[in-house]
């Protein structure tokens, strides 16, 4: 179970992404995780709730887009969906693919809340 | 209009792909910052620089992995003996406690930095940072790093290797690859340990773990290797001939670095260069 050391590595972004744009806090992180990154959505999630303690995302809701595995087909030059454990074309069988998607473990966008400037001359 | 509740909505308004597909459309009250980096980005930025690092030194780096007990340490045994005469060696030791993996290295003549990663499952950019620290790489040509004894979460974490070597014991079953496709599929080499055994097993075909890998699109050689037979490391030394061969060839145009002279560039983060001891402790609480 490494999603907590994840966790702590997202979380570290995050609160620099808070600092930089002099937010209050975060109110949503969105990732996108494909299935052969190594890492479980639903253990990311659970992770999360304990690596959040005490951060400017302690009331942040975490949103886990999962990623489909797709492969391209060096042979018949096709792009297929795949199992996690069979990374072959679902058209010929052949094993020279690349993978398209599926390895992702990506942040994809951070909801903050930043406190609106007051005007100067208010009153 | 939002798909997913009908409210009516600005061009401004942020709009959230779930896993189903259903797009969200979030008023505009709230700064969505679009990112787009690796959640492992920090580790990543780490692993670079120790590649980095490396490169300067010439220093081949090889990270190690598999389940527990399925030997790299005695094949690290093994691949010292049959080959330091020839290259100088130096292994960074992953493992939850104990000092003796590293022991039975030093053992052999060679430096040896014991991790003890206490509850952490797998090593990562910033503990073999560390335990660089402690290491003259000027008096080093490949670096053996034999993380955590786990098919799971060592898969994950850069640690600036130039290839990831994978073990699986004869003793494990050849499906191995089929139930942890992460790792297997991030192989550069797989060798097939314990070898010696194959005779007085029943169930374990070379043919069928090697036909596992390939359907991770890997086509990593996987040659049988057995520690206890050192003519069959014949295949695993070729392979690292070869990749000391490539490591001088990436690094030919790299000026030459002074030898005994630690200076590097840590891009940004300051810390001290001086480890006291040669033994370094991970503090991420993870299992």
């Amino acid at each position: 179970m490494h999603e907590l050391s994840v966790c702590q590595g997202l979380i570290g972004q995050v609160e620099r992404l808070v600092a930089e744009h002099g937010a209050k806090r975060v109110t949503r992180i969105l990732v996108l995780v494909g299935p052969l990154s190594g890492v479980e959505a639903p253990l990311l999630e659970r992770a999360f709730t304990i690596a959040r303690m005490g951060t400017s995302a302690e009331d942040a809701e975490l949103e886990v887009h999962e990623m489909p595995v797709r492969v391209w087909c060096d042979t018949c030059q096709m792009e297929t969906e795949a199992a996690l454990n069979r990374l072959v074309c679902g058209n010929c069988g052949d094993w020279h693919v690349t993978l398209r998607s599926g390895d992702e473990l990506l942040l994809k966008s951070v909801a903050l809340d930043i406190p609106e400037q007051e005007p100067a001359a208010a009153g | 209009m939002c798909e997913y509740c009908g409210c009516t909505t600005t061009p401004e308004d942020i709009q959230i792909r779930d896993a189903r597909g259903v797009v969200h459309t979030r008023p505009a009250d709230e700064t969505s910052i679009e990112v787009l980096t690796g959640i492992l980005d920090e580790n990543d930025r780490l692993a670079c620089h120790i590649r980095d690092h490396l490169a300067d030194h010439r220093v081949l780096a090889v990270n190690i992995m598999s389940s527990p007990g399925s030997g790299k340490t005695s094949l690290l045994e093994a691949t010292i003996d049959a080959i330091k005469s020839k290259y100088r060696i130096a292994v960074i030791e992953g493992d939850l406690e104990t000092e003796n993996d590293a022991d039975r290295v030093r053992a052999k003549g060679v430096p040896a930095i014991q991790v003890v990663t206490g509850q952490t499952c797998h090593l990562d950019a910033s503990m073999v940072h560390d335990a660089l620290h402690a290491l003259d790489l000027s008096e080093v040509d490949i670096l053996f790093i034999e993380n955590v004894g786990n098919l799971v979460c060592p898969a994950s974490f850069d640690l600036g290797q130039k290839a990831n070597v994978v073990l699986l014991s004869a003793t494990e079953g050849d499906d191995k690859p089929a139930k942890y496709p992460v790792m297997f599929r991030g192989a550069d080499l797989v060798l097939i340990t314990k070898a010696d055994l194959i005779p007085v097993l029943d169930d374990f075909d070379s043919n069928k773990a090697r036909k596992h890998i390939r359907e991770l699109a890997n086509g990593a050689d996987v040659p049988e290797v057995s520690a206890r037979r050192p003519e069959t490391l014949e295949p695993w030394l070729h392979w690292l001939d070869h990749q000391v061969e490539e490591v001088k060839k990436a690094t030919a145009d790299r000026p030459a670095t002074h030898p005994h002279h630690h200076h590097h560039d840590h891009g940004g983060h300051d810390h001290p260069h001086a480890h006291p001891h040669a033994h370094s402790h991970a503090t991420v609480l993870d299992h």
